[in-house]
């Protein structure tokens, strides 16, 4: 919460320097001494876990940039020369590639999150807001990072994609050539896609840097969804949340690992491994597994131009969520009925995820169109009507409060 | 969280139901190749080095004549977690490959032994050349095969065996041979192994499935060199995370012990 | 990560060996990340690989010279005459701005094989060139004579010997 700073400056260095730039004080009360609901569960470490992702990402991808030629003749080659030359270049780079999955991964749960504990309604709208933005930004970055190894995937992929421009009405097609710096995906579009790559995930790390003081202004909101209402509600973030967080993280890298070092292409496509030849298509082109959802959406509908307006619409709906559940409870703890609809949600989207994988023919495009409806019901009409009609539980008093389930589950 | 669990469930299962078998392409629905134990499979798996360099030798007496190998160095064949040659042994290997170099000091261009540093040497000198000694088919290079093809290694040494007279029905024109376990079923490359093509120093008997096991061993090792290395850092790295996540979870209930 | 620290609710003095195992833990992880983020600024080993090469002396006449390329810089392969070996044997030391013998900076009499980097600012000196019958640097003016050594001029060493040895008679592994 942002109430009175608690920092102290023991010494007299540590005066001078709180006069001139208040760093330690910043880090005191929004790490150290920040107050935090002491009955946030393991969801709530994902955070933490997304930080250290986009550092990793960060700090592995310039690495790679050292040593990487983002020319269409030698970028294919080069991510090679990593993987065999470049001391620990294999190390860095299955990092690097299984890394935006696992981030991917630890978004999807944090947003799951936020959506189940109504962590995106107010106060935290525009925390909410500039978590969106967050996503975007990170499917953009996913999405040109991908182009870089060059490959068969990476070039029809990217070719799949920014045809979609093409599609709007009037100036689609100067967009698309604009986007190619050609006529189609080449060299161009490769060197500046490097560029952006690299660019995007600084552009990521100021908004999360929005999106914590977003978060800090009212604080963390907690699994009954009740406000902090003493002192007693909560603990110091240091060292009660550091140590979960470390603790969570821990057992997210034993996964990450798993990836890394025994199982490093199975998230991916074998034709990337193909260098990429634009005369010839692979017989299945598909994105990165995070991106199926919105590519199922894109597939389902049968006009080009519908097909890209609804998977913009699919990520613009997020938007708009705090507006369009209309619930005064905030926890689908007291929601019986919402958790119901939340547990088909997440259904939904991992079959659009499934479907965005299965060519586009037959039982397969039935299906994501009733998946791209159910998505949008979801939000559209399914939300709103919700909170209107559904009884809810009994809500605690307070978190501190001893009620069945409430300070029992303090440490889950 | 108690709610979803059992819908959760469903959703998988229906998923799993949906799911067409695993490595299957669904245009020409390939045969699924079967499963190979590979000594360089599981968690601690390593490469055969007798495996290595006898697949070395049929790639070289076999596969050489039409497929590069561009990412290898001769150089490679000497590192750790390979087939392990000495050094004498690699510019041995090198020099029986002639190499263009220059421009010397009149302009020219001119042929040089290969030294280890120098990579393996093409069979066409570009992809067109390539498709033109081949009925318009491009042989691939094989340095990333076995990551290229879904299936990978189990996928080659299927292909690489499993060719068949083509059933009944399907028409194959002149310069394509039947194979199921290629997609569409159609391949340009007849089949390349025969009973003792090559002769092994070592004495294996060079049937067409010792030689398939043993050039598709080699190429999983030009395609993942760093197979040993990662593997064992990987055993490590877990045992490391999964102490150190112990300690982390005593330190949070001794810290948090306090708030129960 | 989790530092070491003192936990909230014991004094100050104490350390809890359990958070000690876990910040040393935690330190052993945290090395052992960093080092490959630093080793891979190293050399790769592709260009290891160019980090010995093996010349043939065979072609090279008396009195001749070559420049070859060993880690991306010149290296100057001069077979000497009887003229040249004799000259820089007898120079006195104290003439020397370097004072080295001739004889320390050879294996084999005939062959002088140095880096062609001059040692004052780095330019590529002229051969057979300069007062003292060795070579020139036209940067700055820097003389060097039939053994390489500096006589006159800004360089303040002579140019540098890199490590070689003769795998045969004539050949040589530079590096």
């Amino acid at each position: 919460m942002s109430g009175e700073s608690t920092y102290n400056p023991t010494n007299g260095f540590a005066r001078w320097m709180d006069a001139r730039l208040p760093i330690m004080r910043l880090v005191h009360d929004n790490i150290t001494d920040y107050p935090t609901p002491k009955n946030i569960n393991y969801w709530w470490t994902f955070g933490g876990i997304l930080t250290f992702c986009l550092v990793t990402q960060i700090v592995t991808g310039i690495i790679l940039a050292m040593h990487y030629t983002p020319h269409v003749d030698h970028a294919f080659n080069s991510v090679e020369h990593i993987m065999r030359n470049v001391n620990y270049g294999w190390l860095i780079r299955y990092i690097h590639s299984n890394g935006a999955s696992m981030f991917f991964l630890a978004v999807y749960i944090h947003i799951f999150r936020g959506m189940y504990y109504g962590s995106y309604k107010a106060p935290r709208e525009v925390l909410w807001i500039l978590g969106v933005i967050i996503y975007l930004l990170m499917m953009a970055a996913a999405f040109m990072g991908y182009v870089l190894p060059w490959g068969q995937m990476s070039l029809w992929g990217a070719t799949v994609i920014t045809n979609l421009f093409g599609a709007v009405p009037v100036v689609g097609e100067n967009v698309a050539i604009w986007l190619w710096g050609g006529f189609s995906v080449d060299n161009p579009t490769l060197n500046r896609f490097f560029s952006l790559h690299y660019l995007l995930p600084f552009l990521i790390f100021g908004v999360v840097i929005l999106h914590i003081w977003a978060l800090h202004v009212p604080g963390n909101n907690n699994p009954i969804g009740i406000s902090v209402k003493s002192e007693q509600d909560t603990v110091p973030f240091h060292p009660y949340i550091t140590v979960k967080d470390a603790f969570s993280l821990s057992i997210f890298l034993i996964l990450f690992s798993y990836f890394i070092f025994f199982a490093p292409n199975v998230l991916g496509h074998a034709d990337n491994y193909i260098p990429a030849n634009p005369l010839v298509t692979p017989a299945h082109i598909v994105p990165e597994w995070y991106l199926l959802p919105f590519y199922a959406i894109l597939r389902a509908v049968p006009d080009k131009l519908g097909g890209v307006v609804l998977m913009f619409g699919a990520i613009f709906v997020l938007f708009l969520l705090p507006w369009l559940d209309t619930s005064k409870v905030r926890s689908a703890r007291y929601r019986p009925l919402f958790r119901q609809f939340f547990a088909l949600f997440i259904i939904d989207c991992l079959l659009l995820g499934y479907l965005g994988a299965m060519p586009a023919e037959g039982i397969y495009v039935v299906l994501a169109r009733v998946g791209t409806v159910y998505y949008f019901a979801h939000f559209l009409i399914i939300l709103p009507v919700l909170g209107i009609v559904e009884k809810p539980k009994e809500v605690p008093e307070s978190i501190s409060a001893p009620v069945l389930g409430g300070s029992a589950q303090a440490a889950e | 969280m108690i709610g979803r669990t059992p819908t959760l469930l469903a959703a998988c299962l229906l998923l799993a139901g949906l799911s067409a078998p695993s490595t299957a392409n669904a245009a020409g629905e390939a045969k699924n190749p079967h499963a190979i134990d590979w000594s360089f499979g599981g968690p601690f798996g390593t490469y055969d080095r007798s495996a290595l360099r006898r697949g070395f030798q049929v790639y070289k007496e076999v596969c050489a004549s039409c497929h590069g190998l561009n990412q290898i160095a001769f150089r490679n064949l000497a590192q750790p977690g390979g087939p392990e040659f000495s050094e004498a042994e690699v510019k041995a290997i090198a020099a029986e490959y002639e190499v263009t170099d220059g421009p010397d000091d009149y302009g020219d261009m001119f042929e040089r032994p290969a030294l280890p540093r120098d990579r393996f040497v093409e069979p066409y000198p570009n992809e067109n050349a390539a498709r033109a000694a081949n009925g318009g088919a491009y042989p691939p290079d094989l340095s990333l095969i076995t990551k290229a093809r879904s299936g990978g290694p189990d996928y080659i040494h299927a292909l690489l065996t499993g060719y068949e007279d083509a059933p009944e029905g399907v028409e194959l024109r002149a310069g394509l041979y039947y194979n199921p376990y290629m997609p569409g079923g159609k391949i340009a490359m007849p089949a390349p192994l025969l009973e003792e093509l090559v002769e092994y120093g070592d004495g294996t008997p060079a049937t067409v499935e010792q030689m398939s096991l043993d050039v598709t061993h080699f190429l999983n090792w030009t395609a993942e060199p760093e197979l040993e290395a990662r593997k064992k850092t990987g055993t490590m790295v877990l045992i490391y995370l999964t102490i150190f996540a112990g300690l982390l979870y005593f330190s949070m209930r001794r810290i948090w012990a306090d708030q129960h | 990560m989790t530092d070491e620290q003192q936990p909230v609710s014991e004094e100050p003095t104490r350390r809890d060996f359990l958070f000690l195992a876990t910040g040393a833990f935690a330190a052993v992880g945290a090395a052992n990340v960093v080092w490959p983020l630093i080793d891979q600024m190293n050399p790769d080993a592709s260009v290891k690989a160019l980090a010995s090469i093996e010349v043939d002396l065979g072609a090279i006449e008396t009195g001749q010279s070559v420049t070859v390329t060993w880690r991306g810089k010149p290296v100057f392969i001069r077979r000497r005459t009887q003229g040249e070996i004799a000259e820089a044997r007898d120079v006195a030391f104290d003439a020397l701005p370097d004072p080295q013998g001739d004889e320390a900076r050879v294996t084999k009499d005939e062959w002088l094989i140095m880096v062609g980097i001059c040692t004052h600012l780095g330019c590529v000196p002229l051969g057979q060139a300069g007062d003292f019958n060795g070579w020139f640097c036209p940067c700055h003016g820097s003389h060097y004579d039939t053994s390489g050594r500096i006589r006159k001029g800004p360089a303040p060493k002579n140019l540098e010997i890199p490590p070689y040895e003769f795998v045969g008679d004539t050949r040589i592994k530079i590096g």
